[in-house]
């Protein structure tokens, strides 16, 4: 292998910098316009989540842009009190105090970026049939309400605590709904989100995941207010 | 009276004076004037407690995740095994309701607990002993000031041997030194108050100062760094100017790196964000001055030589990898030279925990990200992304290899080896 010395090196490299560099940027690459900022501040989430939230091409990690800001809020806080456990968010925000996650979370819920590309998920007939019953209408023989009952009919989530489910992705969706079914995801008490995980078999979730995922946002992705409708369970997270 | 009886009455009398010199000796008995009247504690002392209470950092330890303070019952992590620290609240039958200002500065003076037990080192003691009794007791009556919480202690889970507390007895020889702490008069009042607080209630040596194999450390090597036990973050030398030394820092900014949690020269992550976010944010702005006039006042000394320059070379092609990376990720809030925008971004360019020795914690930085802690003096800092699922071990190697090398920066370059070890561990 060649060596040259390190000083040669930063010889180089300051000849090499002078034409100015092509920067490839995306929105998961940092990038602020103001220092004192929110922006500047959030960029701690953007590699994984988007400039705006919008998420990023970058498997798992989920839209949290135009969710209800308490519903971010109490996800910063799980997380830092460790009640949500995802080791890298945990790690990040351990020692942010409660304004500034409530600052950061209604910066995200704020935002209205564009959809993603939709990831598809190949799925038969049954278990695209399947996902459509149990998202629209539930299935009342196992207790189950419909995903829309709570989280807004075009999938948008609710004030205040509700998150959309629009514009997720599959893998996220499984994996929470299977944290929640085997008790390593909770919602404040009384957690409407347990019982209903508990009523699902890993079939039902991935047939849920699955229409989801077929799903178009709508083009006005705001949660809907907490008005208008009874919710069919009594949820910790609504109070 | 016969011989074997006068012989047993020998042995009896040298068994008695011998039982009564190892009680003499066991550790932690202090002489306690019974005469001295008890006042209640007053308001004064008892903000003056929870003020030192804080600067000893014991709700760090003694709080479970998410639990309530000072109810103990988190679990410490050791190469020993896991010790479940104790509940400290006043509650008379669960905590230390029952204990005497006495037994408590017994305790942090000789790390003898209230039934004569030794207490493992995870508990400070080796630096609480430096704590005056007036602090102590002042610390005491805030403990007692505090709602008393009903929460069992959990039994340790420590491997044999460690398991047996009599072998203390040994450590204890080899690596504890009793004794409050005694001023320099040749320092000034201001130097004194910070070694104490460095030394002592700070008991920044916990991690700055390195331990070996039985979890001793030696005052030759005091604050000389080390790896941080079971947290895989490198715990810097606060005496060597490699490093974290701070010979050739201002006071100021010393103090709002303690304080704040940022400063125009370095920001805490890991540990240390820990540390201030619980502790050191608390501090009067006159203390955390004073342990940065003792801090900058350490003897710097380095004990190895600088890496030669053969160490330091870099193939051209890692070197271009990492320039790229940089340019595509790092250049927005560190800048094409380095220089950062300090205080919310620091700067990479002589930044000494970059170019130390071990590269663990830039390394864990570029994988993991992470934010300074949120602080009276920075509530809302500003946080960087983690780049382990954009970057693979070869990238990560090589933008590390570049900020250790580039702008006259003297550190040595890293392979992918070391960052794939690091990736594997969940982050803490």
């Amino acid at each position: 292998m060649k060596l040259i010395s390190t000083s040669c090196v930063i010889a180089l490299f300051f000849c090499a910098i002078l034409p100015a560099e092509a920067q490839v940027t995306s929105d998961a690459t940092p990038a602020f316009k103001k220092l004192d900022s929110i922006e500047a501040r959030a960029q701690g989430c953007v590699t994984c989540h988007g400039q705006q939230g919008q998420g990023t091409a970058n498997g798992y990690f989920p839209r949290i842009a135009g969710k209800p800001a308490g519903y971010l809020y109490n996800q910063l806080v799980a997380f830092r009190n460790g009640t949500r456990r995802y080791p890298p968010m945990n790690y990040l925000v351990a020692y942010l105090p409660d304004p500034y996650l409530k600052e950061l979370a209604e910066h995200f819920a704020a935002q209205r970026p564009a959809y993603n590309n939709q990831e598809r998920l190949v799925q038969d007939a049954a278990a695209a049939a399947r996902g459509q019953m149990l998202v629209t209408a539930g299935d009342p023989k196992k207790g189950l309400p419909a995903c829309i009952a709570c989280h807004g009919a075009g999938l948008t989530g609710m004030e205040p605590g509700i998150p959309g489910l629009a514009g997720l992705r599959p893998a996220y969706v499984v994996g929470q709904l299977t944290r929640w079914k085997v008790g390593e995801r909770h919602a404040a008490e009384p957690d409407c989100m347990k019982r209903i995980a508990s009523r699902l078999t890993d079939e039902d979730i991935s047939a849920v995941a699955g229409y989801l995922a077929q799903k178009t946002p709508p083009t006005n992705a705001s949660p809907e207010p907490s008005n208008l409708v009874r919710m069919p369970f009594a949820c910790g997270s609504q109070r | 009276m016969r011989k074997s009886a006068r012989i047993a009455i020998i042995l009896a009398t040298f068994g008695v004076a011998a039982a009564g010199v190892v009680y003499l000796l066991r550790p932690g008995v202090l002489p306690h004037d019974k005469d001295t009247p008890q006042l209640s504690a007053s308001t004064q002392q008892i903000n003056k407690g929870e003020y030192l209470a804080r600067a000893g950092d014991c709700v760090a330890c003694h709080t479970a995740p998410n639990g309530t303070a000072f109810a103990g019952g988190r679990a410490m992590p050791t190469p020993f095994g896991a010790l479940y620290v104790p509940n400290i609240t006043p509650d008379d039958e669960t905590g230390i309701g029952q204990w005497t200002s006495d037994e408590f500065y017994r305790m942090m003076h000789t790390g003898v607990s209230r039934d004569g037990s030794l207490l493992y080192p995870a508990m400070p003691y080796p630096q609480y002993t430096q704590v005056t009794r007036t602090d102590s007791d002042a610390i005491y009556a805030y403990l007692m000031s505090i709602p008393p919480v009903k929460q069992k202690n959990r039994e340790h889970e420590l491997r044999f041997p460690y398991n047996n507390r009599d072998l203390l007895i040994g450590w204890r020889t080899l690596y504890f030194k009793e004794g409050e702490y005694q001023p320099n008069p040749k320092q000034s009042a201001e130097w004194n108050r910070g070694a104490y607080l460095v030394k002592g209630l700070g008991h920044c040596a916990m991690c700055h100062t390195a331990v070996n194999a039985l979890g001793g450390s030696s005052e030759s090597k005091a604050f000389e760094g080390g790896m941080i036990p079971n947290q895989n973050w490198y715990a810097p030398s606060l005496t060597s100017n490699r490093e974290a030394g701070l010979g050739n820092w201002k006071i100021q900014e010393i103090a709002d790196l303690l304080q704040a949690g940022v400063s125009h020269r370095g920001t805490v992550y890991g540990p240390m964000a820990e540390v201030v976010f619980n502790s050191l944010q608390y501090l009067t702005d006159e203390d955390a001055k004073a342990m940065a006039v003792y801090l900058k006042a350490l003897p710097q000394k380095d004990n190895s030589p600088p890496p030669t320059s053969q160490a330091r070379l870099v193939a051209p092609e890692t070197m271009e990898l990492g320039r790229k990376v940089y340019v595509a990720q790092c250049v927005m809030c560190h800048g094409a030279e380095g220089k950062g925008l300090p205080p919310e971004y620091p700067p990479l360019a002589g930044n000494q925990s970059i170019t130390m020795e071990t590269p663990v914690n830039p390394i864990r930085m570029v994988l993991n990200g992470g934010y300074p802690p949120g602080t009276r003096k920075n509530p809302r800092p500003h946080g960087m992304p983690p780049f382990s699922h954009i970057l693979d071990d070869n990238e990560v190697a090589a933008v590390v290899t570049y900020i250790r090398v580039a702008w006259g920066n003297s550190g040595t370059p890293v392979n992918a080896k070391q960052v794939n070890d690091l990736r594997t561990l969940l982050p803490e």
